[in-house]
């Protein structure tokens, strides 16, 4: 079904990326802070994607290393990957709002400090999982899990912490003008993350398959 | 009556000296204290113009860079992954190749 899907799925996210900036510049400036605030446009999906795409590696890796499937683990490796690659996108443009917002790059408060660890966390599982050798597919599982459960923790930081950072709070109470760029962006980046972890969990499962291909030869 | 002076001048003594001890210490660093900060806006306003440069900070280049970075990286993770498995199909063709030329020899001899 996801074969069918694959291709008109991708012309909607990419037709969606295209329009995103249109609505972005329609959208109206916030009072305090003004066109800097329209970061957070990009900024905000690409970090909710992020805790999805840890939450999906997390939850993968449970069901491998429980169920041992290995499909799970094809689709724990893809969202691992994607959590890296969005948590590059939220750490760098992240600081880019703040050197206007705040007059600083970065600080070590609640919310960052936590937001890189997890990022960190997932770039270890990716390491683990290239250079560890046997055995890694499921130590890499553990620190998956690892990561997940500290997803919770780096959302609800600036509500247990006092931190720079803006509160969860500014989500249900936008402006509807703003709210309508913001939730379309929300939907770009999740299409993005499913077409993506699709194209890569497919990769995964062609090597799966060289692999048996490669072994079938040797017997031969 | 003599004696009420006396402890009245006692207690004089003592609280003068307190004070005195407290006040030492204390009395560096008051005077080391800035005086406070006030805005420019409240002391008179300064056109945006006249700031120094590096208070000068345009938003557009930030902008422009934060949108460029997403955009860029997701450009290089697509290209990376259709090179991973345009290589893994290559890959599998070469070896189906393989895998299929001593039968098509044998059916030759």
């Amino acid at each position: 079904m996801m074969n069918r899907l694959f291709a008109p799925l991708a012309l909607v996210v990419a037709a969606m990326f295209a329009y995103a900036p249109i609505m972005i510049a329609n959208a109206p400036y916030e009072s305090t802070m003004g066109l800097i605030q329209k970061i957070f446009y990009f900024h905000v999906p690409a970090a909710l994607t992020f805790f999805l795409a840890a939450f999906v590696c997390g939850v993968a890796s449970a069901i491998y290393l429980f169920g041992r499937r290995p499909s799970a683990d094809r689709v724990a490796l893809a969202a691992a990957e994607l959590t890296v690659l969005l948590g590059v996108i939220v750490l760098i443009s992240g600081p880019l709002w703040a050197r206007k917002a705040w007059g600083i790059w970065w600080d070590w408060d609640a919310r960052l400090t936590s937001t890189l660890v997890l990022w960190l966390t997932f770039q270890a599982y990716l390491l683990l999982r290239r250079y560890g050798g046997p055995g890694s597919d499921r130590l890499g599982a553990g620190v998956a899990i690892f990561g997940m459960c500290n997803v919770p923790f780096v959302y609800w930081s600036v509500e247990f912490w006092r931190t720079l950072h803006p509160k969860t709070s500014v989500l249900p109470t936008l402006q509807p003008g703003m709210r309508g760029p913001f939730w379309f962006c929300v939907v770009a980046f999740v299409g993005l993350f499913v077409v993506l972890l699709a194209a890569r969990t497919r990769l995964e499962q062609r090597r799966a398959e060289l692999e048996q291909l490669y072994l079938a030869v040797e017997g031969e | 009556m003599g004696e009420y002076r006396k402890i009245v001048g006692k207690c004089v003594r003592a609280a003068m000296m307190c004070c005195a001890l407290l006040a030492g210490p204390a009395a560096p660093s008051i005077a080391a204290q800035p005086p406070p900060r006030t805005t420019a806006a409240q002391d008179g306003f300064v056109p945006v113009d006249t700031l120094p440069p590096e208070d000068r900070l345009p938003a557009a280049p930030l902008l422009v860079a934060a949108y460029s970075v997403a955009w860029v990286a997701i450009m290089i993770y697509i290209w990376s992954l259709w090179r991973r498995l345009s290589r893994v199909e290559r890959e599998m063709a070469a070896l189906g190749q393989r895998a299929g030329e001593p039968d098509r020899r044998g059916a030759r001899h």
